[in-house]
């Protein structure tokens, strides 16, 4: 009996809540006479993957300044900040607490392909667009066919990281039998792996070893000597920094030379410290961006962030943050009213838009296509390798 | 070959859970407790020698008794203010107090200085692989192994040969009947969360040094680990700790050798129900009646 007066309050409680959220997106619309307009960020601003994070929020910060410096149509940009803690349960928390509470026109976020993933289903039933600068897993802006339509991504996707990798591991690298070492519990890691996994038996290689492990651990050594054993020349690891900076100074220890590849997710500074520069000799990976590259819109982000942040160099989420940024403000300036509907219809008609990342025009899918970059790792330091395009 | 080199990934990675198992089984032995907070002092060891290298810039053997000093006295206070106020009470009070500490611990770390990892610098202590039988050995590997049996011989030797040793034992055996002898139990039972602490404190310092990344939640896998260890050897017994954790580590290595990465961690606690159901008292303890 007492359970089921419990469960009864519970269900009363959340339904109101919903009836709450319900009247918060509606009442956005109507808050388009005001000064301001109010963005939400929710961001991995501590936790496993804080790098990304902060990151993304000094060079969305950056972009915002240079935008309200202007206006959009004399209004400005306000930034509301919440952290996600690199937890999908705390992004899904975020996502409730700024479209609900905060009544954002627009939520930026998350930088991981699981914690974006986790607010899908907030901003389409709410009604307000969502755009993660760089959950780069397919299944963020469309489902089994479907299109989320307040969803958009300023990234590339996994797909298409995965491929890249595979071209670059046998055309360049003349590679033939490779290893694949994924974190079984990312949805990015999988994306990225399978994506790679045919397009490299696709180019004639073979895949000679397939492990995985779970993101957290810290001991690799076990799994890092099976892989040895079945000698592979390439190993394709798609995971994030933290993990991968373990295992490529495990790997290096036990004896492996053979190149490791990964995406995005190797791009933080704390990957260096970790693994040691020696140790990332002879590994690549597949990025949205690097600022060693000559174009002068790069260059002048690059000059106007490190002016912003003492020095500091941006990394390839900084440029996405700051891409994002102005993405929305262009679609803000198109939508009209400012309302979430309106942004959200501006964001998926999107052509041609100059940003640091390259041209970004977004396709039926919601998936912009645009060009990457491939790094390689000398003496601790990112070196532009190539370019390629779609 | 691939067996030798699993094996000494095995014991390299054991001798960390046997030098955390060592404080947890000492704690145990002495109170009956089961210091889940124990995880969490070995986290605290860690940043305790990562700041004190790349803070105060003191060279590692210093540092590691920096940590050890530090942990020793956080271990007494821990008892001090949460353990002891419950010395009558349940075990399982204790217990659940236990679990509170450890996650007021870890997540006041956070709110202090964040969730971020931290890297230790890479040059702490020198590498060299050394080759036996075709399997490559660490020099940090033999290290970390040295020092977990020379810390379980020193502790042998507390234990056995010494005054306080031979109160703890008393304790260990009827803390009432102790007190009567003239035994100070508090000072006793501080003197056991002290030497055990600044065991788990060492062991975070040489962790952090060998596999670098350190962040606030990094107590609590090894924790438990330490605790399967410590209840696989015999909890309670030193030299079941000692070969508990060395034979968690093979265990996993093993398990993962096989490929079964993904069920490394279930291994471990496979183990812990397969002792409690077939050796309660674990491999290196005499079964023996509670007395009720």
């Amino acid at each position: 009996m007492k359970k089921r007066k419990l469960a009864g309050i519970f269900l009363s409680l959340s339904l109101s809540a919903g009836v709450m959220a319900g009247c918060g997106a509606a009442s956005t619309g109507g808050s388009g006479g005001k000064e301001t307009i109010k963005v939400g960020a929710n961001l991995e601003l501590s936790g496993g993957v804080a790098s990304y994070g902060q990151s993304i929020a000094e060079g969305l910060q950056l972009g915002l300044d240079e935008i309200n410096k202007k206006g959009i149509k004399g209004k400005k940009i306000k930034l509301v900040k919440v952290d996600n803690k690199s937890e999908a349960a705390e992004a899904t928390n975020g996502a409730v607490k700024l479209v609900s509470q905060d009544k954002v026109a627009a939520v930026i976020g998350a930088a991981t392909s699981t914690n974006t993933l986790a607010q899908v289903q907030i901003a389409q039933s709410n009604k307000v667009p969502l755009v993660t600068p760089t959950g780069t897993n397919p299944d963020i802006t469309n489902k089994d066919g479907k299109v989320n339509d307040y969803v958009f991504r300023t990234c590339f996707i996994d797909p298409f990281q995965g491929t890249v990798a595979a071209n670059f591991a046998t055309d360049k690298l003349k590679t033939s039998k490779a290893a694949v070492f994924i974190d079984s519990a990312s949805d990015y890691s999988k994306g990225l792996a399978s994506a790679f996994k045919s397009a490299y038996k696709k180019n004639g290689g073979s895949i000679v070893a397939e492990e995985a492990y779970v993101a957290k651990d810290t001991d690799f050594r076990a799994t890092l000597t099976r892989l040895k054993a079945a000698k592979p020349d390439f190993i394709f690891l798609p995971g994030y920094y933290e993990e991968v900076g373990l295992i490529i100074k495990q790997a290096r220890e036990i004896g492996i030379t053979a190149p490791f590849m990964g995406g995005d997710g190797w791009d933080s500074p704390k990957l260096v410290e970790i693994a040691g520069p020696e140790a990332l000799n002879n590994t690549y990976i597949t990025n949205h961006y690097s600022s060693g590259d000559p174009d002068k819109k790069i260059q002048d982000f690059v000059n106007a962030f490190k002016k912003k942040y003492k020095g500091k160099s941006p990394d390839a989420f900084s440029a996405l943050g700051y891409d994002t940024a102005y993405y929305l403000a262009d679609a803000i300036k198109r939508s009209g009213d400012a309302s979430p509907e309106k942004i959200a219809k501006a964001l998926a008609k999107t052509k041609d838009l100059s940003l640091v990342s390259g041209k970004l025009t977004l396709d039926k899918k919601h998936d912009p296509i645009k060009s990457a970059s491939i790094l390689e790792y000398k003496d601790g330091k990112q070196e532009f390798n190539t370019k390629i395009n779609p | 070959m691939e067996l030798i080199q699993q094996l000494v990934n095995g014991i390299s990675l054991g001798s960390i859970y046997a030098l955390i198992a060592l404080g947890y089984t000492m704690v145990y032995g002495i109170v009956k407790l089961i210091n889940f907070a124990h995880g969490d002092v070995f986290m605290v060891g860690a940043f305790v020698g990562f700041y004190s290298i790349t803070v105060l810039h003191i060279p590692f053997v210093l540092s590691l008794i920096l940590a050890m000093a530090v942990c020793a006295i956080f271990g007494v206070l821990i008892e001090r203010i949460a353990y002891k106020p419950l010395r009558n009470a349940t075990r399982i009070a204790a217990l659940i107090t236990a679990i509170g500490v450890s996650l007021l611990i870890e997540y006041g770390f956070i709110y202090v200085r964040g969730a971020q990892p931290e890297a230790y610098p890479g040059d702490v202590l020198p590498e060299h692989a050394i080759h036996i039988f075709g399997a490559k050995i660490n020099s940090q590997s033999l290290l970390i192994l040295g020092v977990s049996v020379a810390l379980m011989i020193i502790l042998q030797f507390i234990v056995h040969k010494t005054k306080i040793g031979k109160a703890m034992r008393a304790v260990s055996f009827d803390a009432e009947a102790a007190q009567l002898m003239g035994i100070n139990v508090d000072r006793t039972i501080s003197a056991t969360f002290a030497i055990g602490s600044a065991l788990a404190g060492a062991a975070g310092v040489i962790f952090g040094v060998y596999y670098i990344k350190i962040e606030p939640l990094m107590g609590v896998i090894p924790g438990l680990k330490a605790f399967v260890a410590a209840v696989l050897g015999g909890i309670g017994i030193l030299p079941g700790a000692m070969v508990g954790g060395l034979l968690l580590g093979v265990i996993e290595s093993l398990v993962s050798a096989f490929g079964y990465s993904l069920w490394r961690d279930g291994a471990a606690f496979v183990v812990l129900i397969l002792i409690l159901i077939f050796l309660p008292s674990g491999l290196f303890g005499k079964y023996k009646r509670e007395k009720v």
